[in-house]
């Protein structure tokens, strides 16, 4: 997921030819407060000219407690990108007061209300105890997400390269999004230069279950997907997997041993997981 | 509608346009100045959207001047509605 700033044209126009699977189009933090109108204006006219082919387009909005909020929706809940971002998330009580004036607006302009999904950011630590329950409030949001700076400034530590300090916010944000089968996506890595860092932390927040992980430069696209792309021989495996288990279930087996190894649902699910990241159809194996 | 302030929108960077907006008097008309690297090729253009929004807001009398950076109609559209909000002070949502 690629941060692009919102008042740049040459970064909007260009943001889809790096290989992303998702543009952010920031108003928040990436545009000064005095750009703020000259940046929703771009983003809005962006959206509604430049075709981004396949990838998604997810729009940062301002927060509602901050003057440009309200406006950053009226401008671009009309324009339905396939999601929109709330920064600074921290109860049941904002979500609720967002989704409200989002479905207004879409009222007004005689749209669905499930086309367009919601982000949510946790980036306090207030934020992190309510996940659970922001996370299963409503069908609309699809990822959470945590921001790492943010929340290493709310909680008054120092940043750190393994950015432990954030290590159990990591956790809670992926086990509420899991729990509510929903995406988990990680931080930023700021070092752009240091890309066996950036590596490390892929590696990491991977293992834990994020399903990907935010990104301010197009450098740091080509490492994450290595990470996240499976291998050859582990594609290989999981159709094998696939394969043999609808085999074994046509016999009315659930449980059985590929290698010497048992197999059984999850070991399947994860299979499954894996050819759906490779693109291969596993429906009809 | 008569023009409140100056006003500019937009940058010098590449792929943008800057555009300064001054109020003029009363049946003075629009007055466009246009630099551009490509005026040859896309003057026209350039000029044909900045009258399409002129006439969304319904200027009549003002002063432009144009600075284009190999803008594409997305951002020369964004940046005169910036400019013209900004000009109309009926901007909202932002510290300008």
């Amino acid at each position: 997921m690629l941060y692009i700033p919102g008042n740049n044209p040459a970064m909007l126009l260009h943001g889809s030819v790096y290989g992303a699977d998702s543009l952010l189009l920031d108003l928040e933090d990436a545009v000064a407060l005095n750009q703020k109108d000259a940046a929703r204006n771009l983003i809005k006219q962006m959206i509604k000219h430049v075709d981004y082919g396949k990838t998604e387009v997810c729009v940062r909005v301002n927060h509602l407690d901050t003057p440009f909020g309200m406006e950053d929706l009226k401008a671009i809940v009309p324009l339905q990108p396939d999601a929109i971002r709330y920064p600074k998330t921290e109860s049941v009580e904002e979500l609720q007061r967002l989704i409200t004036l989002v479905e207004q607006i879409e009222d007004e302009h005689g749209l669905p209300h499930d086309k367009m999904t919601i982000h949510i950011m946790i980036e306090t630590a207030l934020g992190v105890q309510n996940v659970f329950d922001i996370a299963k409030y409503s069908k609309r949001v699809d990822a959470i997400t945590i921001g790492g700076q943010d929340l290493t400034a709310d909680m008054n530590i120092k940043s750190s390269k393994n950015s432990s300090g954030i290590d159990l916010a990591r956790k809670m944000i992926v086990m509420a999004a899991k729990a509510n089968r929903i995406d988990a996506i990680d931080t930023v890595y700021v070092d752009i230069d240091d890309e066996e860092g950036l590596k490390q932390e892929t590696e990491f927040i991977r293992q834990i279950g994020f399903s990907g992980k935010a990104v301010i430069n197009p450098r740091q696209i080509d490492p994450i997907h290595e990470i996240y792309t499976p291998s050859d021989d582990e594609i290989r495996k999981a159709y094998r997997v696939v394969k043999e288990f609808n085999k074994n279930k046509a016999k009315g087996i659930g449980v059985f041993a590929i290698d010497g190894k048992m197999v059984d649902a999850p070991v399947v699910t994860r299979a499954r997981y894996v050819l759906e990241l490779s693109g291969v159809d596993h429906e009809n194996i | 509608m008569k023009l409140i302030k100056k006003a500019q929108a937009g940058s010098f960077e590449s792929s943008d346009i800057l555009i300064l907006a001054s109020p003029v008097e009363e049946g003075e008309g629009r007055d466009i100045q246009i630099e551009s690297g490509v005026f040859m090729q896309y003057g026209e253009t350039i000029e044909k959207l900045i009258h399409q929004v002129l006439d969304q807001f319904e200027v009549n009398d003002v002063q432009l001047q144009i600075h284009d950076k190999g803008a594409i109609e997305p951002v020369i559209l964004a940046r005169m509605e910036t400019v013209m909000q900004r000009a109309l002070e009926m901007q909202k949502g932002t510290m300008y």
